[in-house]
Parts: structure tokens; C-alpha cells; sequence
């Protein structure tokens, strides 16, 4: 603990920390441009200038690393010079555009020269103009507007792990740019908008369409993927006009991944808003009181196993609940399934379908295994915390097959089974690697477990684990990597028919009359004459296959629970209304109870809510851990998955920005010599 | 005035040759076994007693300098960097110093990189000196050829080896943090200090880094001792310095002379005295663009040190002295090097970025005559806002001349920029159309 002063204020602070840090500790604010917690010290806006007792000139205070028995002032008319200073410079050659820029409202500069700087401009001279440059269809560059701070250059050279950006030039003619004119690679690129403190690097799809003081902020939670990450949803009136992100140390940090941020225009087309019918081949408009009695007439008319339903990738616990309730109460039937492949999951216990070491354990581990998993495109912001945990620990990374750029360096193994027969057997140089590391990290993806294999190759490193102490009360190396934002929500709820999806088998064979599908749009199977049900947001593949549409909500339009990879519960608040007629989907449940029981499921949704937690608590209390027989082993090839990263969820796929976003990435390969 | 005796640099203007051999007659190369056995800590404190400060514009002591260096190895090896990028206007000395003088730098390479446990030296040399590069080459191909330098260099098992880099064009490089990156291959741009580069340096290693003709230097004092040379010279300022002299003199050369030596004396006995004769003289700029120029009365007693300068609001500097005589337009001078500062600036940090532009634009009025009354105090104040709020030197590189000149030739810019306004301004002019009604309001409501 170092003691320091701070405007003859005493304070305490740890080791390590710059005197900008102890500064804000001592509850004294000072502007700077180009410091960012999360980002290397650059130092060069010169805006955190403090007085220090012993220097004849002022110091960076977020460059100076404080020591025992400082002296800073920061309310001298020395500091108060130098600030009005910079300012004046940086606005020197920084363009008149407030009126026309995003950023007015929410622009560091503004702020910053209400505050600290000069009321008059005494420059008289030409402002410098710079051309405008083109980083993809998502990020929009006035770089006139550019203060040169570098916040862009060391975020992706750091956190994105593409070093695309960069300064040309020299003096006044220094300018940022990737300097190729093409998108930038990374999935993360957008997050340069929030980090550039003036409104050089803007949100394309979001230019000039609102004021930030106009919008209304709410708080939930991302579901594009399975990270869970904190967002924040600006909405203007029924509108979602952006996405922005939240601070959560444990799961995002301060980051949130393009699709995350962009794909919310998807929610403004192919919306669901209204119930439909299917009448020769085309949808027709029909009431709610008419499509709730085609579908009550249908299921009196069908037995309870020839029912079956299937809960999406998007579904959000209180929906899941509800299916679930209406599946065993209202219709008996037992066919309800939330997985959309033959992954293999084993229920026995929590630890066994979740990321066990957490997020943030990823920053300690030693050694990472990646095994039929891609982390780059199944989780972008897992693998951002992978890349951290590469920069400062520089732990040893595998993966069974090549797996693409991942923005760290890894070595690849063999991409068969007979792999990971050997690390469990102790006949590859992993297992020593393994044994010797103090906390490892095994990452499974979906693909694997999806395979035939999936249950040999979970069930025998599980054994591999425990037997070498990797999994203990400290310390659990085993981790699934989940494909949805449902996914171990799903599991939470035990909406698992049997171990190896037989719903779905009987799906495909076509055995059962009535089918629900509850957003789940990626299921392929070849219809006959089933009878299926639609309740979902958008339509898609599962809307176009369906006989009955009911509208349901997206996720930004109710509140829900959702359940994140690592299994943390988090709540996503409601942020705006369903278009149209559509409801919110427990709605449809219990309405459809009402009719053929003459009872609501539940009374309103604060009782599902608390009825889901509860049984979730009492889960959590039953857990067993059995040991597991592992079944014979069989020689395939481990393959992952292709991913469309910009269409793979509904909302993505409806999304005019996704669109973009995947045609200059497909241009981005073309080489321009193919005639 | 310097006794020839007590010149260290004898072949300055290569009336002895430059190679091996010639070197080795004028004393190079003689007992550098018995130098280096004498120890480290021998070596740092006859540099220490001998006073001797940078040469390379600073004016740091270089005793203190190599202390800093750790005293063991540890687990990063130690550099040895010599600064042979000299960019500043006015400056020629480490070219001579490095066409005909090379084998007293490598012999001070090898005597100072024992010094500071370095192994491997880097020779940044600016790219514009090809050929006085390709000559240093030479000369240590020929030091290698007959293992002065190398394993087990001169005898003192000591291995040592010598790397020449050249630069590409970038003042900004001779900044010792700036030239660092540079040689790592990342763009020239200055670190923040703290942390020094004597902790961590080229490659996060602790490098020592110094000017040609500090290390040029350093065997001969320690071969004739730090006695001699701090008899030279006054003190806190010993010893030789090589001058510099060009502008509008009659004989424009490099002369090394003592320091503390009258600026009369320099140009007058040196440089043939200022062209038109010592009257004609208006302005001196005594230590390369960096410093603030200074009038003629303060010329006419001006000592050539480092600490009277100071006194003077000048400094020392590199020792590239620029005569300006009264034939030469002073503010027209002034902003053909605002505008060598606009151009060189790196752009990491906003003042330097934005004022260097800026001052240049207001100096470059200025001479033409169209500047208006107050920018010659904004002129000062932006200066003032640019110097001590920059992460290297070169920020009040750039804003030191300016204020010598306003400082010193305010009367000039006064007279040449017309500041009074064509009108006058009287009270009975309105300045708003209907001003008159306003008056007969107020005069109503006060009666």
C-alpha cells in the first residue's frame, strides 16, 4: 500500500497503480482522451496533465506510475493552463460538424471542452481536411473529426488481435486508416465506435437516426450466442434504433461481438404480427379466438404421444417453463426437446453441460485444449478472453484440426478420435503437458458432441480429468462450449426427452401428427402431413413449414430470464412491444391451457417467474455425480461445424446489416483476378 | 583559444588521413588493453571526475548516465547506442567525426560498452550519410581485420561487436527514445519517460545512449586523465567542444575549441568574422535551431558554455552557431524553421501536432506583414502552451526559437506588420445602426 497525496488529501492506494488511477480513487476527476482501462498506456493526448510536487514541468498522469509520498495537484492555475491548452490544440484543427455528428450528445470532446477548456477559439487559420475512409459496412469514418488519440489502433491490435488499423503519415498529416480500404476482419471491429472519444468512427447503420438524449436505456441481455453478454438497448419508442454494451468484468467486459450489436435491425422486418393460416399452399389472416380453436380442435383429436414440441434457440426460460408445464399438465405428453441435433448431455449433473472454469478463469489458465470447437465464431467474446489470457500468460493452445485464424497462435493436432484416445491413454506429449499444468482448460464444442463419439469423447476425459486432478473443488478443467442462448437453459429445465434425441429421430421419421415449434427455425426435416404450430417472432424456415403461425415476442420485448455458458442466470428486462398482435409467449400457453383445461397455467407471469426459480433452486440441490460408463471407441474424424456467423439465428438472418456484413466478407476473398 | 596540444580531434579537416594506420600514429588504439583492465568502476569515475556532459544537445552528464546502467547483468543483455543521427540545422560535426575520425569512436564504443556491460553496439546513422556510413564501415572492417574489435577485442576478453543502422530520413529520430523504435523497426516515435532507456530500452534491455562526439572523446580523457581535461575550460563546462560554424560568415567551418570560449573570438578568428564586417551582425542562434537566437549586445560578451547560455535564455545545445547579419530578413528566418518543426513533428501528441502547424502559419503572416495586433502575444502564449506539456524535447524544440525572436525583435515585427487600423476608432461612430436611440433611452430613463 502506497501513500500519497492528492490535493492535500491523504490516500492509500496498491502498488502498480498510475496516478490517473489514484487520482479517480481520490474522488478527483481528470480528463483524458486516450487512457482506457482496458487498453495499453499510450500517453500522447496530453489532456491528464497534473502538477507533481518535485517536477518543474507537469507529468501524464496515466503514464506516471504513482510511488510513495507523491504530491499531485490537480487545482492549481498551472494544471488549469496546460488543460486549457491541449483543448484549445485539439480543437484547433477539429471541424465545426456537432450539429451533423453522431457522437453530439455523448462526445468525450464536448464534454471535456464544457468543462476544461476555453469559451473563445482563437485560431484563424484553414482547418486540415482529411479524406474519408472505408472500414466496412459498419463502421462509418469522418476521420476530419480524428484527434489522433490511437484507442483504435490498440484495440484491435491488442484485443481483436488484427493489427488493421494504423497511423500514416507524419505531423499534422498523421491519419488512421487500414490503409487496404477493405472491412475490417475482426468480429469485434465495431467496438472501436464506442472507444473513439469524438464522432470520428460512427455506427453506419445507426447514422444520423437519433440523439442519444431521446432514446430510452434499457438493461438485458444479448442472445445471439451463448456468452450472455450484457447489453443495454436504446429504443425510440416502439423502435430499437442500437445496441450498446454494458460493463460485466466477469462475462463481456466492456465488449460485445458485431452480431451482438447489429443484428437488432433484424427485428424491425419479417416480423411475425399477426396469427396466420395456412389455406392451399398460402397464409391467410386469422383472428387469435380462430387459431386457438384449429389448434384446441387438433389436439383433442390427437393422442398425447403423437404430440410433440421443440423449444429454440433464442427461447428464454419462462417460455421453456411454461412449454414444459403445458407439455406434462395441459397435453401429457412427454415429446417437449430443446436441442435441435443428436448432441450428446448428461444430465446427472450442472458441471456436465456447462463452462465450468467461468469466463474470467480463462485468464488464469496455463494450457487450453480446443476440441471441435471454434471460439472465434461460436463465442467471439470467449475468445477475445482467450486472446487476454494469451497476452499475459501465454498459456500453450491446441486444437484438434485446424480451426482458421483465431487471432492467437495455436498448434494443431491430429483431428481424429484416435487423438483423444491417446491424451486419455497418456500416449501424447499433451497428457504430460496436461498433467504438469496447474489449471487447465478443455474446451468441447458442439460439433463434438454431436458426433457419435460425442459420449465417448465427453465421458472419457471426464475420466482423464478427475483421475489427474484437473477436476476439484478449485478447479473444473472441463467445459462445454454451447451452441445457443438456450442451450443450458434447455438443460437447466430437464427439456431432454431421451439420451439420444428421440423426438427428433421420430421427427425425422415422420411418427408424429402434431408439432409445435417454439422458435425453432433449424431443424431439417422433410414435412408429410404433420400439423405444425408456429409460435415464434420472425418468420422463417420454421414459419414457412408451419400450418398455424402464432406471433410470439423477441427477446428484446419481454422480460425474461436467460440462462449464459457458464451457467449464471441473468434477467433481460423488456425494452419494447410486441408488433402487431403478437404476445408475449407464455401468453399463448396459458390462453391455450385455458381452453382445454379450463385453467390458466399461471396467473400472471410474476408466479412463472417465481416458479421457475424455485425449481431451478431445487435442482440445483439434487445434483449426483455418477460415474459415467464410457461406451467403445469408434475412429471418426473430428470436424467442426461450418458456421454462417452472420445468419445463424433468426433475427441475424432478417437483418439488412448481417446481410452486408456477409457479402463484403465474401468480396473480401475474392482476389479480383477471377474474370 | 585552444593550444594545439590540447586538441583531441587532430585530424578534423583530413590533412592526416583516416585509416588504420594514420589513426594508430596519432595515438588511436594505444592501450586500450590497460585502459579496459583498469576496470568498470575505474572508467565511470575519471568520466565523473572529468565533468564531461553530452555533446549530443542535452548537455547530461555522462558519468551519471552510465551509472544508471545496472552494475550486474541480468537476465536482459546491455546495449550500446550511438546517436549519429544529426538532424539539427546547423549541424555538422559528427560527419567529420565519422569520415576521418572513425577509429576514435570505435576505440570509444569498445571502452564505453565495456563500461556498461554491453556486448553489442548499434551505430544509427541518418540515412542522408551514406557515404560518411560507408566509410565508418571501412573503418571497422578494418578494426575487426586486425581484432580490435570482435571476440576477445584488443586483447581485453572483452567480445564485442559493432552494428551499423542507417535511418530514412526523420529528425525526430535523434531523440534517444525515438531512435530506439526506430531500430527495433517500428515508427520513430518517442516513449513516454518514465521509464528510462539506461532500465529499459532497445528491446526492453537497458541501453546506454549517447552522441559520436561524446564517445569519440572518451578515450582520449581517459588516456591523457580527467585531470587534463578539466583544466580545460570553466567549471561544471570542461573540456573541448567542437564549434560549428555557418550563416553569413566569411569562412564558414568546424573548429574544436575550448569551452568557454568568447562568441567574438569564435567568428572572428575562426570564421573569417561576419560577412559586412562585425556591425553587420544582428542575430546569433549559438546552438543549432532548437535555441532561442540572441540580439548583438548580448553577442559582444557572450561566453560559449553551457551554463552562461542558460543564464542568457539561450543554450548551448548541439554547438552549431548561425550567423544572421542584418542583410537577412530575421522573421522570414523564423519561419522557414517553424516550418522545418511543422515538418518534422511525429504526431503522437497534440500540441506539438497541432502548434508546430500553427506557429508556422502565424510566423509565416508575420513576415509577409498581414498578421493583426494580437497575435504576437497569442504567439507567445502558444508557445508557452506547447513547451513542458509534450512527451519528448521536441516540443520545446519547436517553441524555443520562436520566443527568442519575440523576445528579442518584437520593435521588427511591430514595424513590419502595420498593426494600427486604417480607421480610427472615435467615440461618435456607432457600432450598432440604431446606437444613437440607445443612448437617447438611457438618457430618458435617467432623467
Amino acid at each position: 500500500m502506497l501513500k500519497l497525496k492528492v490535493n492535500d488529501k491523504d490516500i492509500e492506494i496498491d502498488e502498480g497503480l498510475t496516478v490517473l488511477q489514484a487520482c479517480e480513487k481520490a474522488g478527483v476527476e481528470i480528463p483524458r482522451f486516450c487512457y482506457h482501462e482496458k487498453l495499453s498506456i499510450a500517453g500522447n493526448c496530453r489532456m491528464c496533465l497534473v502538477e507533481m510536487e518535485k517536477s518543474p514541468k507537469p507529468i501524464a498522469s496515466c503514464a506516471m506510475p504513482a510511488t510513495e509520498g507523491m504530491n499531485i495537484k490537480t487545482n492549481t492555475p498551472l494544471v488549469e493552463k496546460a488543460r486549457k491548452g491541449v483543448m484549445e490544440f485539439l480543437l484547433a484543427n477539429h471541424p465545426l460538424d456537432c450539429p451533423v455528428c453522431d457522437q453530439g450528445g455523448e462526445c468525450d470532446l464536448q464534454d471535456q471542452s464544457m468543462y476544461y477548456g476555453i469559451d473563445k477559439s482563437r485560431f484563424k487559420e484553414n482547418k486540415r481536411d482529411v479524406p474519408e475512409k472505408y472500414m466496412g459496412p459498419l463502421i462509418k469514418t469522418q476521420m476530419t473529426r480524428c484527434i489522433h488519440c490511437t484507442r483504435c489502433i490498440r484495440f484491435a491490435t491488442e484485443v481483436a488481435g488484427v493489427p488493421e488499423l494504423g497511423a500514416i503519415g507524419r505531423g499534422e498529416n498523421m491519419q488512421i486508416t487500414t490503409y487496404l480500404e477493405k472491412s475490417m476482419e475482426s468480429e469485434l471491429s465495431a467496438n472501436v465506435i464506442d472507444l473513439c472519444p469524438v464522432g470520428a468512427l460512427t455506427s453506419k447503420p445507426y447514422v444520423f437516426e437519433a440523439r442519444p438524449w431521446e432514446l430510452k436505456k434499457t438493461e438485458t441481455i444479448d442472445v445471439m450466442d451463448s456468452v450472455g453478454s450484457n447489453i443495454r438497448v436504446d429504443t425510440y419508442g416502439w423502435e430499437v434504433k442500437r445496441i450498446m454494451p454494458r460493463i460485466n468484468e466477469e462475462i463481456n467486459e466492456e465488449w460485445i461481438s458485431d452480431k451482438t450489436r447489429y443484428a437488432c435491425d433484424g427485428l424491425k422486418s419479417q416480423r411475425l404480427d399477426n396469427p396466420y393460416k395456412k389455406v392451399g399452399g398460402e397464409f391467410k389472416k386469422i383472428s387469435w379466438k380462430e387459431a386457438y380453436e384449429i389448434v384446441v380442435e387438433k389436439i383433442k383429436l390427437t393422442s398425447a404421444d403423437k404430440i410433440a414440441g421443440f423449444t429454440g434457440d433464442l427461447t428464454n426460460l419462462e417460455t421453456m417453463y411454461v412449454a414444459k408445464d403445458f407439455f406434462e399438465k395441459t397435453i401429457k405428453s412427454k415429446n417437449l426437446e430443446s436441442r435441435d441435433d443428436n448432441a450428446y448431455v448428461n444430465l446427472d449433473s450442472r458441471t456436465n453441460y456447462i463452462f465450468n472454469s467461468q469466463i474470467s478463469g480463462i485468464e488464469e489458465s496455463d494450457l487450453i485444449l480446443l476440441v471441435g470447437a471454434n471460439p472465434r465464431l461460436e463465442a467471439t467474446i470467449l475468445n477475445a478472453r482467450i486472446r487476454k489470457s494469451y497476452l499475459t500468460n501465454k498459456p500453450n493452445i491446441y486444437s484438434l484440426g485446424d480451426i482458421g485464424d483465431q487471432t492467437y497462435p495455436y498448434e494443431v493436432l491430429d483431428n481424429k478420435t484416435s487423438t483423444i484416445k491417446n491424451i486419455c491413454e497418456n500416449k501424447s506429449e499433451v497428457s504430460e503437458k496436461i498433467k504438469n499444468s496447474k489449471k487447465p482448460l478443455i474446451i468441447l464444442g458442439n460439433s463434438v458432441l454431436n458426433m457419435k463419439s460425442g459420449k465417448f469423447i465427453f465421458e472419457s476425459f471426464k475420466k482423464y480429468l478427475i483421475d489427474n486432478n484437473k477436476i476439484n473443488e478449485d478447479w473444473n478443467s472441463l467445459n462445454i462450449l454451447s451452441k445457443h442462448a438456450a442451450t443450458v437453459g434447455g438443460f437447466d429445465l430437464d427439456i431432454v426427452s431421451a439420451e439420444n434425441n428421440l423426438t427428433l429421430e421420430t421427427l425425422k421419421k415422420n411418427n408424429f401428427e402434431i408439432v409445435f415449434l417454439i422458435g425453432q427455425d433449424n431443424i431439417n426435416f422433410k414435412k408429410k402431413n404433420e400439423f405444425i404450430i408456429y409460435i415464434g417472432s420472425h418468420g422463417d424456415k420454421g414459419a414457412e413449414l408451419s400450418d398455424i403461425v402464432l406471433p410470439g415476442a423477441a427477446y428484446t420485448e419481454q422480460d425474461a430470464h436467460f440462462v449464459n455458458l457458464e451457467g449464471k442466470i441473468q434477467k433481460a428486462y423488456q425494452a419494447s412491444f410486441p408488433p402487431g398482435e403478437a404476445k408475449e409467449d407464455y401468453q399463448i400457453f396459458n390462453e391455450l391451457s385455458e381452453l382445454l383445461k379450463r385453467k390458466k397455467l399461471f396467473r400472471d407471469k410474476e408466479e412463472l417467474t417465481d416458479n421457475l426459480l424455485n425449481y431451478l433452486d431445487i435442482k440445483k440441490k439434487k445434483e449426483t455425480l455418477n460415474d459415467c460408463m464410457i461406451p467403445d471407441f469408434i475412429e471418426e474424424k473430428i470436424i467442426v461445424d461450418e458456421i454462417d456467423y452472420y445468419y445463424s439465428n433468426v433475427v441475424a438472418r432478417a437483418s439488412k446489416t448481417m446481410s452486408e456484413c456477409r457479402n463484403s466478407k465474401i468480396n473480401v476473398k475474392r482476389t479480383g483476378t477471377e474474370g | 583559444m585552444l593550444e594545439d596540444k590540447n586538441r583531441i580531434f587532430q585530424n578534423l579537416y583530413n590533412d592526416l588521413g583516416s585509416d588504420l594506420t594514420s589513426a594508430q600514429k596519432r595515438g588511436d588504439w594505444k592501450d586500450t588493453k590497460e585502459i579496459i583492465s583498469k576496470g568498470r568502476e575505474w572508467i565511470i569515475n575519471e568520466i565523473k571526475s572529468s565533468e564531461l556532459r553530452g555533446r549530443g544537445g542535452a548537455g547530461f552528464p555522462t558519468g551519471l548516465k552510465w551509472s544508471f546502467a545496472p552494475k550486474e547483468v541480468g537476465s536482459r543483455p546491455h546495449y550500446l547506442v550511438i546517436n549519429a543521427d544529426e538532424s539539427e540545422p546547423g549541424t555538422c560535426k559528427d560527419r567529420d567525426i565519422l569520415r576521418f575520425e572513425p577509429h576514435k569512436l570505435i576505440e570509444g564504443c569498445l571502452i564505453s560498452a565495456y563500461a556498461v556491460n554491453a556486448n553489442v553496439c548499434y551505430i544509427y546513422i541518418r540515412g542522408e550519410y551514406f557515404n560518411e556510413g560507408q566509410k565508418l564501415q571501412k573503418a571497422i572492417d578494418e578494426a575487426y581485420s586486425k581484432n580490435l574489435i570482435g571476440k576477445n577485442a584488443s586483447g581485453s576478453n572483452w567480445n564485442f561487436d559493432i552494428f551499423i543502422h542507417y535511418g530514412a530520413g526523420a529528425y525526430i529520430c535523434g531523440e534517444e527514445t525515438a531512435l530506439l523504435e526506430s531500430l527495433e523497426g517500428k515508427k520513430g516515435q518517442p516513449r513516454l519517460k518514465p521509464p528510462f532507456p539506461a532500465l529499459i530500452g532497445l528491446y526492453g534491455c537497458p541501453t546506454i545512449i549517447n552522441n559520436v562526439e561524446t564517445i569519440a572523446v572518451v578515450p582520449t580523457i581517459l588516456k591523457r586523465g580527467s585531470k587534463w581535461f578539466s583544466s580545460i575550460g570553466k567549471p561544471k563546462n570542461r573540456g573541448t567542444k567542437i564549434f560549428c560554424i555557418s550563416g553569413n560568415v566569411n569562412n564558414p567551418c568546424n573548429v574544436e575549441e575550448e569551452m568557454g570560449i568568447s562568441l567574438k573570438d569564435l567568428i572572428e578568428k575562426h570564421a573569417g568574422g561576419v560577412i559586412g564586417g562585425w556591425e553587420n551582425l544582428k542575430a546569433v542562434i549559438p546552438g543549432g535551431s532548437s535555441m532561442p537566437m540572441l540580439p548583438k549586445d548580448i553577442c559582444e560578451n557572450l561566453k560559449m558554455d553551457f551554463d552562461s547560455l542558460v543564464e542568457q535564455k539561450s543554450g548551448l545545445g548541439t554547438a552549431g552557431i548561425v550567423v544572421i547579419n542584418k542583410d537577412q530578413d530575421i522573421i522570414k528566418c523564423m519561419a522557414r524553421i517553424a516550418r522545418f518543426y511543422k515538418h518534422e513533428s511525429c504526431g503522437q501528441c497534440t500540441p506539438c501536432r497541432e502548434g508546430s502547424g500553427w506557429m508556422w502559419r502565424m510566423l509565416e503572416r508575420m513576415a509577409k506583414g498581414e498578421a493583426s495586433r494580437e497575435e504576437v502575444d497569442m504567439l507567445m502564449d502558444v508557445t508557452q502552451q506547447i513547451e513542458g506539456h509534450t512527451i519528448c524535447a521536441f516540443g520545446e524544440g519547436s517553441a524555443w526559437p520562436v520566443q527568442g525572436l519575440l523576445r528579442h525583435f518584437k520593435k521588427e515585427i511591430v514595424k513590419r506588420n502595420n498593426f494600427n487600423p486604417l480607421v480610427n476608432k472615435s467615440n461618435k461612430i456607432p457600432y450598432l445602426v440604431d446606437q444613437h436611440l440607445l443612448e437617447k433611452d438611457n438618457a430618458e430613463i435617467k432623467s
